[in-house]
């Protein structure tokens, strides 16, 4: 194809404006009002307690609404594909990040012999069980 | 003498850019290093979603330690968090979904050439904001009132109910750090979307080009997907 064809197939494309997608009014409005009820539906919940899955279910809530922020508010449902592969990406890494360190957070007890304790001014490392004070060390204050 | 300055101004090659844009049959807003406006406002946005992914990562930061922590003293961020009111909490949520709203109708308005909508709605998302920083002073001068801070700070007596467990000031660190880099971001998208108003007002913006309405509003909406898990994780949990 000659190069001036492109450009006249370009600017015809461009002329008829249809890469700008319109969200019709009605959808931003259904997604604001489902913003609004699913919010009320995360405080009424939280009054009940599931224990361990009190996380889970606050958490699935807010993301159903950050789901429908990213897909309608941000127009990345419209939008070139290639930004939410970006977004995924991120949130992938960003998942790894959190899930490695909470490994690490729930097993550290089983390798380690001792726990976090309460922090006080000037406490020194050796204070942990099974360690001696150095002979020149200062004494704590507590 | 006047055949000779008609025949100049015919023969004259286009010289200024606006002339030169003319000249080849496209918009006077496209940069020429582009293709066609598709392309300079697909490259714009994923610009724009590079840096709101780098504001992910930011923040993904603080909840990772809000993480470890709330695990590590469960109980005292469960205590702790019963320090907090939830109805300002709730109140803030609906002043910046509903912010999120005007932001994206004000996009639409301008899509469709109505820039009179679009100056009012922008007005109504950057009066939210400003409903957010005062919800959110109320609750700060309240805190600092009763010493509930981070750190060496912390210097709160029980006389609005007791915390259990150790460390509250650790919380309050959590709690401060996360929410008070949030309200820092609550204030640049006032600012950002203060100055895409005034460009709105001079009339720079029309549905051909309104980059940077579009922009400031996916800022916007990051401002408020961050509260979406702040609300629920520091208000309703702990």
């Amino acid at each position: 194809m000659q190069p001036t064809h492109a450009h006249a197939a370009s600017h015809q494309s461009q002329q008829s404006h249809s890469h700008h997608h319109i969200v019709p009014f009605k959808v931003n409005m259904a997604v604001g009002i489902t913003l609004l009820v699913l919010t009320a539906v995360t405080v009424w919940i939280a009054q009940f307690d599931f224990g361990a899955m009190n996380m889970i279910v606050a958490m699935t809530v807010a993301t159903v609404k950050a789901g429908l922020v990213v897909a309608y508010f941000m127009h990345l449902r419209y939008d070139n594909r290639f930004f939410l592969t970006m977004l995924l990406v991120c949130l992938i890494a960003l998942t790894v990040f959190i899930v490695f360190t909470m490994i690490d957070q729930k097993s550290r007890t089983s390798i380690y012999d001792y726990e976090m304790q309460e922090i006080r001014k000037n406490a020194k490392m050796y204070e942990k069980k099974g360690l001696t004070a150095p002979k020149d060390a200062t004494p704590a204050k507590h | 003498m006047n055949g000779v300055t008609n025949l100049a101004a015919t023969d004259r090659r286009p010289e200024t850019p606006l002339e030169l844009h003319a000249e080849n049959h496209h918009s006077p807003y496209q940069a020429h290093h582009f293709t066609d406006m598709a392309q300079q406002f697909d490259a714009a946005k994923m610009g724009m979603w590079l840096f709101l992914l780098t504001e992910i990562l930011l923040f993904g930061g603080l909840f990772c330690a809000y993480a470890v922590y709330s695990t590590e003293h469960a109980a005292m961020f469960h205590s702790a968090h019963k320090m907090l009111d939830w109805k300002m909490g709730a109140l803030n949520t609906v002043v910046l979904i509903t912010s999120s709203l005007t932001v994206a109708l004000a996009i639409r308005s301008i899509q469709l050439n109505q820039r009179k909508a679009a100056i009012w709605l922008l007005v109504v998302t950057i009066a939210c904001a400003a409903i957010f920083l005062v919800v959110k002073y109320f609750e700060y001068s309240h805190k600092i009132h009763l010493g509930l801070l981070p750190g060496n700070f912390y210097h709160y007596d029980g006389s609005e109910g007791v915390i259990i467990g150790n460390n509250p000031h650790i919380y309050f660190g959590i709690y401060f750090a996360m929410t008070g880099l949030h309200g820092l971001h609550v204030v640049i998208g006032m600012i950002v979307l203060g100055w895409v108003l005034l460009r709105l007002i001079k009339g720079e913006f029309n549905s051909e080009y309104y980059t940077p309405v579009e922009l400031g509003g996916l800022y916007w909406h990051l401002v408020d997907l961050i509260w979406i898990y702040l609300f629920p994780l520091l208000y309703l949990i702990g």
